[in-house]
């Protein structure tokens, strides 16, 4: 069978499984587009390519399966940088396909050139410029192996004119692939070091679970549920580990870091023992590292050796995949009841609640606490959350409590502004019979707030919770405690976001009161299409500000938190 | 202190923009790099001299085995092992006369002349690189017009080679 490029690609696709491929064409890539109807993969178009990184993003968190991405050359290509750079920081499996112009072009600077296998060589797994049609459908092969295998990461191909143009004989790839380096990164025996990681278990009194994106990516929930409750161990999760380990069992701790629960903080600090999996104490999980879990013998289970030792020393490293790790390690540890650690916790739970703000008094003033509240509460915690990046994304992540894994999508390690709504379409398109909110705040949303015509022509039911409080709302609060209150450059003066939802065909709420929070989110959930809530939350102060909070260089146990309530506040 | 890894890699067009990009990326110091053929076509052979007081050698090879393209990665800096540097250096001999006292150092230096010119020579050196240094210092008042180094290759003695690896 003689086929094309173009054809090679969407034969490819389909063979791989992929159902839909988010992208922009252009001039260098619109021959690929061409033959994609008679090949039956679905196409979004989105508005911008930053839009179709994310979105594959999305699909690929939401979905556990490769997402892919399709752009032209030159700025098309450039405009998903921002894009694949999240997926490699959230090790989210993507492969994006690039147009570029022909071979005999190259580095002639060209119309629309521009070198992206070189600009992302260290936000890619790995990327191939393809100068020879009969290595192309190998090279697809291998990318989607790469972008799923080990620890995923995005995967680009770049793809010249006249690469997609010529026609080769079709010869379908081997299902195996075998890199090069794969049989020397097989890590060694573990059954010793499983044997150390059970010995410290068994001599702890006081031990803390560490639980982050490997636990999801392993699919470990489980295995770890069963170890938690036989060493009664307490779990704390990383942002991206939300959902590893059910937030309704009495063991859950919360999320840990700079706002992190106070009980999980806490915990992490007095603890003996530190069991960590699938995470990689990034910075705004440990804060001082110096200081960090002082008393803690440490045991860090993960994928990638390169994680092992790279910030925290730890007494036992085991590189391997986290839910085999565990099957290997349950039944080696004693079953223990450690009740005096559990009751500490609770204590530092109920003082943690004393000041939690959903459980104060109501009064007429609305925080992004009481909208994530109502999203929760209306919901029952079964929506799939996307948040954006910011204030708001750190109240999900403390009050969208949820007990089910892939169902909380946010970007984490890069910290993507612009990252919510594209990737809510991602995930709704992964997952089109669930309930998808995409929390959003006003800055990040309008970084990427054209997609809402994406939302409007695919006829996604996306429901947008908008966080509006007129600011760069995290920048605003650092300047608040760390800058003299001087808001340089962050007060927004915002569009009427109602007029703007409507504009695209979108129904849309405006929300000032707690009480009104909870109408607006049933009313949005009854509405069958997408659906847009404005909600004017607190701009500042105790009731606007993140609590608590690990400042940049304290260690964990000096978090601070929210101050008591000052008498007669109003905004 | 160094410590010598040895890296077979496919030789593909942009390897070594891959490895030094990671090298950057991740702040590695390294002395030294050099990539040539090796006995298996397809394959190429990089020699990394890499500063262990500032890096850990481990973490280098870690991170390389991240690259695709990375076949085997050793640390042979305590295996028995020959290690050479290959210099050109370009002296100074305006007067004929300092010309055989050269000569003399570069015969102790077991090292050679294989050009010369009517103002200057080129010694060639092959050697530790402690040798080359020291070459390098008693040539200087010559005065050294020129001078190139190849950087550090390495292969362990005997049979206890660094491993093939890879499918070939």
């Amino acid at each position: 069978m003689r086929l094309t490029g173009a054809q090679i690609v969407w034969e490819m696709l389909r063979r791989e499984g992929v159902e839909v491929a988010f992208g922009i064409p252009g001039g260098a890539i619109m021959h690929t587009y061409h033959p994609r109807s008679e090949y039956g993969v679905r196409h979004v178009l989105v508005r911008h390519e930053q839009g179709a990184a994310h979105a594959a993003d999305g699909y690929a968190r939401a979905s556990g399966r490769v997402g892919v991405a399709i752009a032209t050359s030159g700025p098309g290509a450039t405009n998903l940088v921002t894009g694949i750079a999240t997926a490699m920081m959230d090790s989210s499996p993507i492969v994006c396909i690039t147009g570029q112009v022909s071979t005999s072009l190259l580095g002639s600077d060209a119309f629309q050139e521009t070198d992206i296998t070189g600009i992302t060589i260290p936000i890619t797994k790995h990327n191939y410029l393809v100068t020879d049609v009969a290595d192309l459908a190998e090279v697809i092969h291998e990318a989607f192996y790469i972008a799923r295998h080990g620890r995923p990461g995005p995967v680009l191909i770049d793809l010249p004119k006249d690469v997609q143009q010529a026609a080769t004989e079709f010869v379908p790839p081997a299902d195996e692939v075998r890199l090069p380096g794969e049989a020397h990164t097989a890590g060694p025996d573990l059954t010793e070091v499983i044997r150390r990681a059970a010995r410290l278990m068994d001599e702890s009194s006081r031990p803390v679970i560490l639980a982050g994106h490997g636990v999801l990516m392993a699919g470990a929930e489980e295995v770890l549920l069963t170890f938690a409750e036989r060493v009664s161990a307490p779990v704390a999760v990383t942002l991206l580990g939300k959902g590893g380990f059910p937030a309704s069992h009495p063991l859950y701790l919360g999320m840990m870091g700079m706002h992190g629960d106070a009980a999980a903080n806490r915990a992490i600090q007095e603890a003996d023992l530190l069991i960590a999996l699938g995470m990689r104490f990034d910075d705004r999980v440990t804060g001082d590292l110096d200081r960090y879990a002082p008393r803690a013998r440490k045991v860090h289970v993960d994928l990638d050796a390169a994680e092992l030792n790279k910030l925290v020393p730890v007494d036992v490293p085991i590189q391997g995949d986290v839910r085999r790790v565990l099957e290997a390690l349950v039944p080696l540890v004693n079953a223990v009841e450690q009740r005096e650690w559990l009751s500490r916790i609770e204590q530092w739970r109920d003082e943690a609640r004393a000041v939690d703000i959903v459980h104060r008094a109501p009064d007429d003033r609305l925080t992004v606490p009481h909208v994530i509240n109502a999203v929760w509460e209306t919901t029952a915690g079964e929506a799939i959350v996307v948040t954006d990046v910011g204030q708001h994304q750190m109240w999900a992540a403390q009050y969208y409590r949820t007990d089910r894994p892939n169902a909380f999508i946010t970007s984490g390690g890069l910290g993507t502004m612009g990252f919510g709504l594209p990737a809510a379409i991602g995930a709704q398109i992964a997952r089109p019979d669930a309930e998808v909110w995409a929390i959003v705040g006003d800055g990040g949303l309008q970084m990427t707030v054209q997609e809402l015509a994406t939302v409007v022509q695919e006829g996604l039911p996306v429901k947008i919770a908008l966080c509006d409080n007129g600011y760069l709302g995290m920048v605003r609060q650092w300047q608040e405690m760390f800058y003299d209150k001087r808001y340089e450059a962050t007060r927004l003066v915002n569009p009427d976001f109602i007029k703007l939802a409507e504009a695209y065909g979108i129904r849309a709420w405006r929300v000032d009161d707690p009480e009104g929070a909870v109408q607006a989110v049933a009313e949005a959930r009854r509405h069958p299409g997408p659906a847009l809530i404005d909600f004017h939350v607190v701009e500042e102060g105790e009731y606007g500000n993140v609590y608590p909070m690990v400042p940049a260089g304290a260690a964990l146990h000096e978090m601070i938190h929210r101050p008591l309530p000052t008498a007669g506040g109003k905004r | 202190m160094n410590r010598t890894l040895i890296a077979r890699v496919e030789d593909k067009p942009g390897v070594l923009a891959r490895v030094a990009s990671l090298f950057r990326r991740r702040a590695f110091n390294i002395e030294s790099l050099t990539v040539g053929h090796t006995e298996t076509p397809g394959i190429s052979r990089m020699t990394i001299v890499v500063d262990s007081t500032r890096t850990d050698a481990e973490k280098v090879a870690q991170h390389l085995y991240k690259l695709v393209n990375v076949i085997r990665v050793e640390d042979i800096s305590d295996q028995p092992a020959v290690m050479r540097d290959l210099a050109l250096i370009k002296v100074r001999t305006p007067d004929p006369r300092t010309r055989s006292e050269l000569m003399q150092l570069v015969d102790t230096f077991r090292a050679r002349v294989v050009d010369v010119g009517l103002e200057s020579l080129i010694v060639e050196a092959t050697g530790t690189e402690e040798k080359i240094d020291g070459l390098v210092e008693v040539l200087r008042p010559f005065g050294i017009l020129e001078m190139v180094r190849t950087g550090r290759v390495a292969m362990v003695r005997g049979n206890n080679g660094v491993k093939q690896g890879g499918n070939g």
